[in-house]
């Protein structure tokens, strides 16, 4: 990955990934695309049913029936995963791509101790002997922050606890050192103290090992602290994205504002929050025209009529929106 | 509270403690000594005392594990606890049978966390709402004017009248959580117990639940106690604070002061670890190492050594009090008496 400036890492184009349920079509990702590059953290946030986890599961091939991407490439270092077969999946899961999930005591096989969890990575996707391996085990626990790592490779998961599983389910997400690591809300189980443990240890690691990261998740704060930019999804599709310190300081697209602003802050206390009215509308019936205009304070006629397309905003945005903000703008 | 006004709540020392026995051959030890019987028990809450004014919000906010809803489930009596006082308008409900505790829940009313969970689905709406006004209310002429006032209850929360013959899994978690409002709200109580009201929800949601809950109280003059873990939720709705560690109160005082001037060092790095869209505030972090040891065998001293970065000889033989550094702040730290070990 000598030029590694003349494609992204990862470029997914125009996904769509539906799921023809009795009661109609859920088009959960309707016509995604964004760029990673080497070493970069992109955040993908939204809220409950914006499409974000399914964006993520869409790139390792874990979409199962009555799912199926309907539509769109994903280009992991110029090679089509949409068109691999299972086989090839299967050989990039855990070495170029791996994932860590919310739950760590659901993504952990509760009847292998941790050490055959964690060799199976090692075992499928290098060369290296029994030896070897058990080592490379002992280091990675290590390196995640925690200790008596020869002994607890003998533990099961449930011997650990929540905080510590999660270092467990990292460990065995970097161990075949691939280039991309999909984190599905990798902190939204844990408290704010380990939460912040295990954020650290992720950006320490991703840094360490030269990786790239999808930091998905619903938590703005979250995301601010870790991503280099960040793409915004609302009802399958990507309504803003950008560097973050341009879409957290001056947002072009008001449900990205509306998201910002109704998050209390810890360190300053406004009287009233401010509400995104209603809720996200059902994602078998979307209205015409902009998903977010019946919620939207700005919304005109144009808005349902015409959908709007991803336009560049001021500095490094990109919305779709027919009204966007610009930046010092309050209504 | 300056004024001689009987508070909505007390709590005084209340301790709850949970036995995990098992059956007896579980807990058979056979020692040198010869045959014992074991009893573990979890300490989950440890002599807690705090006050509720009418109309005021009282946060308790910790880790899980910390015992704070343990404490929201005990004052509602879900709970019998095993010590201490709770004085519900200055009536002492901490012995009460179930039927002497009927009358109290018309004054205390409790939200839940789980919006799926803590509704019946096979309970229409209107049903849902009226139980709690139903039981109280055995008169035949005052249970005719119930449909009346359910209609009335659902608009204040933001619902109307064709979704009170709905079932829950017809709504969204926003609008679950607000019939769980509703339901609350039906027997007029000057006192709501929220156990994580909102950390169920998105954050759009989140936002328009916790502008209903404080227009309610303005409304109203409902007092909460508010149990969360999201301490900017807490900084967002809360006149006073308390924060637990391990069944312990740590620290409490009014929002302004803990949230300005925090002593104790669990506090400190509770709002150092939150993480926030603003730029990072570069003052004193400290970072936990380590988890939260187990309730079933508390450490000696100060609970929460294990993982203080200040911890001396002193923490561990000693366990230390809350008491009061002014402006109705109390810490329960040794560093208040030794400042100069204070290093962050």
């Amino acid at each position: 990955m000598t030029k590694a400036d003349d494609h992204p890492l990862l470029s997914v184009r125009n996904l769509r990934t539906y799921f023809h349920t009795f009661s109609g079509t859920v088009k959960a990702v309707d016509g995604v695309s964004f760029d990673i590059g080497q070493g970069e953290v992109m955040g993908l946030v939204g809220e409950s049913g914006g499409g974000k986890s399914v964006v993520g599961f869409s790139i390792l091939g874990l979409i199962d029936s009555p799912g199926r991407i309907e539509d769109g490439e994903i280009l992991l270092n110029g090679k089509d995963l949409v068109t691999a077969g299972e086989a090839a999946l299967r050989d990039i899961r855990g070495r170029n791509v791996s994932m860590v999930f919310q739950d760590p005591m659901t993504s952990l096989n509760p009847l292998h101790t941790v050490g055959r969890q964690m060799d199976e990575v090692l075992r499928l996707h290098t060369d290296l002997d029994a030896r070897a391996r058990h080592v490379a085990c002992i280091e990675m626990l290590e390196s995640v922050g925690i200790s008596r790592a020869s002994e607890r490779l003998k533990s099961y998961p449930h011997q650990f606890s929540g905080g510590m599983r999660q270092r467990v389910v990292i460990a065995i997400a970097l161990l075949a050192r691939p280039g991309l690591i999909i984190a599905d809300e990798p902190t939204t189980a844990l408290d704010v103290t380990i939460q912040s443990q295990i954020l650290k240890l992720m950006r320490q690691q991703i840094a360490e090992k030269g990786a790239s990261m999808i930091l998905i998740t619903h938590d703005l704060a979250v995301v601010s602290e870790m991503a280099d930019h960040i793409t915004v999804l609302y009802c399958g599709k990507v309504v803003e994205r950008g560097l973050t310190r341009d879409l957290i300081s001056a947002p072009s697209h008001p449900y990205t504002r509306g998201l910002i602003a109704s998050i209390p802050d810890a360190t300053d206390r406004q009287d009233r929050l401010s509400q995104i009215p209603g809720s996200v509308p059902d994602i078998r019936n979307l209205p015409m025209g902009c998903n977010f205009r019946e919620r939207c304070p700005r919304a005109q006629a144009l808005c349902a009529q015409q959908e709007p397309e991803l336009m560049p905003q001021h500095g490094s945005l990109r919305a779709a929106c027919h009204f966007p903000l610009a930046p010092g703008d309050t209504a | 509270m300056t004024t001689g006004e009987t508070p909505i709540l007390e709590v005084r020392d209340l301790e709850m403690h949970f036995p995990i026995g098992g059956g007896i051959l579980d807990r058979l030890r056979v020692g040198v000594r010869g045959i014992s019987l074991d009893n573990p028990v979890v300490h989950a809450v440890n002599g807690v005392s705090f006050k509720i004014a009418r109309g005021e919000i009282m946060a308790l906010v910790g880790e899980s594990g910390c015992g704070k809803s343990t404490v929201a489930k005990t004052i509602a009596r879900i709970y019998q606890p095993t010590g201490g006082e709770i004085h519900v308008e200055g009536q002492d409900i901490a012995g009460m049978g179930f039927s002497d505790l009927l009358p109290v829940r018309a004054r205390m009313q409790m939200i839940f966390q789980d919006p799926y969970a803590s509704l019946n689905p096979r309970q229409r709406v209107r049903d849902i709402v009226a139980e709690p006004l139903l039981e109280q209310t055995k008169d035949a002429q005052a249970r005719k004017e119930v449909p009346r006032r359910i209609e009335e209850l659902l608009a204040r929360v933001g619902l109307n009248a064709e979704h009170a013959g709905r079932y829950p899994h017809q709504f969204s978690g926003g609008q679950r959580q607000r019939i769980g409002i509703a339901r609350a709200l039906s027997v007029t109580p000057g006192l709501i117990i929220a156990d994580e009201p909102v950390s169920a929800l998105d954050v759009s949601i989140q936002a328009q639940i916790l502008n209903l809950m404080s227009d309610l109280r303005d409304e109203f003059g409902l007092a909460y106690l508010f149990i969360s873990h999201d301490l900017s939720v807490v900084n967002h709705i809360a006149d006073q604070i308390g924060v637990m560690y391990l069944g312990f109160l740590v620290e409490h005082g009014p929002r302004d002061a803990l949230f300005s001037k925090p002593r104790h060092p669990y506090t400190r790095a509770l709002l150092s670890a939150a993480p926030s869209i603003k730029e990072k505030r570069d003052t004193e972090e400290i970072v936990l190492s380590g988890e939260v040891p187990s309730a079933l065998e508390l450490p000696s001293g100060c609970c929460f050594r294990t993982r203080c970065p200040f911890a001396w000889d002193r923490c561990a033989t000693e366990r230390p009090q809350l008491q009061d550094v002014g402006e109705g702040q109390t810490v329960a730290c040794h560093l208040i008496d030794a400042p100069e070990r204070d290093t962050a």
